[in-house]
């Protein structure tokens, strides 16, 4: 099991083929306080960069774009009801999507742990 | 500072920039027939009471609503608004056609919004409504994008009972967009024939109630077979009067409400201004078009207004917003809203049954001349009468006559054969005793 992270803020962490897919604790720090997400439906086909999700703070309501391309296979329900999720548990609890990965190659274009603290790092 | 602030060698500088010779060229796209050659002949002056007395002389050429026995609806609809409505809404404090630009220092302006949302919410028997659209059309082609957002459905099935002009503003609302309209002849309208359209790929019917025909039907079937396949009940009202007597959309699961608000608060104004209302379940609150208004409390505890659900809106969300509706018909909206609350709730439905029970009146009387049917098996305050000759003769010898006898449906469907002899007529509250008798004696003249 590997997590992966991409410049637009979301991380997606890979177990055998399936992805889960959230935004970072960064992201959620930086817009806010979380009031509405809008997660795709089961059995959505998209690729790597379509926009999957909408996350609505009080601030903005912001795209979210797909890490990887490929099939959705659940979604967090919770969130419907408790989209502070995102808010308190980013990258557990306040997961968006699992999705069947199309082409496992494009994680290569994503950064580990380390090199997405330094990329934020470099944003502040 | 002088008015216009370009001189005539600024206006040749930019022609010249722009390679053109003279300012005519510019539209060269119009066709010449449309174009005048030279100015239009008017007087250079008048005094203000010639040109009083010039502009009542023209005027006075209409055969206006309120002169003469009316008996015109087909959407739009004339009530009696108390000149309380008039005299509020001009109150300095009100007097704005727009949402404002900067809405919390406007808490009264706001609180009449929440108001009015709360109104309607309550007439349509639905969670929640938003601050107005531009009027009843609009608001049904809204209703259709927002049941595609909803569903993530692009087929929308439309019944035979909707408002012709309804109909031709979604097409224009789906133009280009890849929605699919299944659009039903007028004789296509029951329950029945729109359960069998309904497939997976359906996001929502949508239907009139009354219909255009001045029908009444119970759509709860039609919202089950709905809901069973993921799809949404849009249902539209023109005569929001009906609401205080007929069961409401809501308790018949209509998942989205778009009516036409004018017959509270506003007159017919030859077609406009008018108020689009447009109410929904909770679930479906962030696929709403428009603003809406809500109750908070500010940092002291105290009762307050704000604009809510901004983010989705276009001056943040831009492109990508919910809808491209920016703003509202306010005023008319606020006179909407100040009429109904000088109803009260046991006046709507006291004006509502009033209606209604006119209607009956007229209809009965109707009857009783040779050749001429209602056809309706049911109807609010507004049905179609059939009868042996054309309407469109008929309702122009009635007024030469001096009465307004309604409106001939070959207007509405002039290719349709069978609205040839087919006349749409409405009674409101309005409408005296008097009135009737000038309208049957006339139409017995005409018709027997």
């Amino acid at each position: 099991m590997t997590t992966y992270y991409s410049e637009d803020h979301e991380w997606i962490t890979v177990e055998g083929n399936i992805g889960t897919v959230g935004i970072t604790d960064y992201a959620q720090n930086a817009l806010g306080d979380i009031v509405f997400v809008e997660v795709p439906e089961v059995g959505n086909d998209h690729d790597k960069g379509d926009e999957i999700a909408v996350v609505e703070s009080v601030k903005a309501a912001s795209e979210i774009y797909a890490p990887v391309g490929g099939e959705i296979v659940a979604i967090n329900e919770k969130l419907a009801e408790e989209p502070d999720l995102v808010n308190v548990h980013p990258e557990t609890d306040g997961w968006f999507y699992k999705v069947t990965l199309c082409d496992k190659a494009e994680l290569d274009d994503l950064m580990n742990a380390e090199a997405y603290k330094s990329f934020t790092d470099g944003l502040e | 500072m002088r008015y216009l602030p370009l001189s005539q060698s600024d206006r040749e500088q930019m022609l010249a920039k722009i390679g053109v010779d003279h300012i005519d060229d510019l539209f060269r796209d119009v066709p010449p027939a449309a174009l005048l050659e030279e100015p239009v002949t008017l007087p250079t002056h008048m005094s203000e009471m010639a040109l009083d007395r010039d502009f009542r002389s023209m005027a006075g050429k209409n055969t206006a609503a309120g002169s003469v026995p009316f008996f015109c609806g087909a959407g739009a609809y004339r009530h009696y608004v108390p000149s309380t409505v008039d005299h509020l809404i001009q109150r300095g404090e009100f007097l704005t056609a727009y949402t404002p630009y900067q809405p919390e220092i406007s808490q009264g302006t706001l609180q009449a919004l929440y108001e009015f949302q709360s109104q309607v919410a309550q007439i349509t028997g639905m969670d929640v409504a938003n601050a107005s659209m531009y009027d009843g059309s609009t608001a049904c082609g809204e209703a259709v994008l927002m049941a595609r957002r909803a569903s993530r459905k692009k087929k929308a099935i439309l019944s035979g009972g909707l408002h012709p002009q309804y109909l031709e503003v979604v097409k224009s609302a789906t133009k280009f967009t890849d929605d699919a309209l299944v659009i039903n002849p007028t004789s296509r309208h029951s329950v029945e024939d729109l359960v069998d359209q309904i497939d997976d790929e359906t996001s929502c019917v949508v239907v009139q109630n009354p219909d255009f025909f001045g029908n009444l039907q119970d759509y709860s079937t039609l919202a089950e077979a709905l809901h069973a396949q993921n799809a949404l009940l849009i249902v539209v009202v023109t005569e929001v009067v009906s609401l205080g007597a007929v069961r409401s959309p809501g308790s018949m699961g209509a998942d989205i409400v778009a009516a036409e608000g004018q017959s509270i608060g506003n007159g017919l104004t030859f077609g406009g201004p008018y108020v689009g209302l447009l109410a929904t379940r909770q679930k479906f609150v962030r696929t709403m078009p428009g603003r809406v208004c809500g109750e908070t409390v500010d940092a002291d505890g105290k009762r307050g207004f704000v604009l809510t659900l901004s983010t989705r809106e276009q001056h943040i969300r831009r492109e990508k917003a919910t809808s491209n509706i920016c703003t509202n018909a306010g005023l008319c909206t606020l006179a909407f809203t100040i009429h109904m609350t000088l109803l009260g709730e046991k006046g709507f439905r006291h004006l509502a049954r009033l209606n209604h029970a006119k209607a009956v009146k007229l209809a009965d009387k109707i009857k009783t001349i040779d050749g001429v049917e209602v056809i309706n098996d049911s109807f609010f305050n507004e049905f179609t009468v059939s009868l042996s000759c054309s309407a469109a003769q008929v309702v122009e010898d009635l007024a030469e006559m001096g009465v307004l006898g309604g409106v001939p449906l070959s207007r509405l469907y002039p290719k349709d054969p069978d609205m040839k002899n087919k006349l749409l007529v409405a009674v409101t509250e309005t409408v005296s005793d008097a009135d009737m008798d000038r309208l049957v004696s006339a139409l017995k003249g005409l018709v027997e």
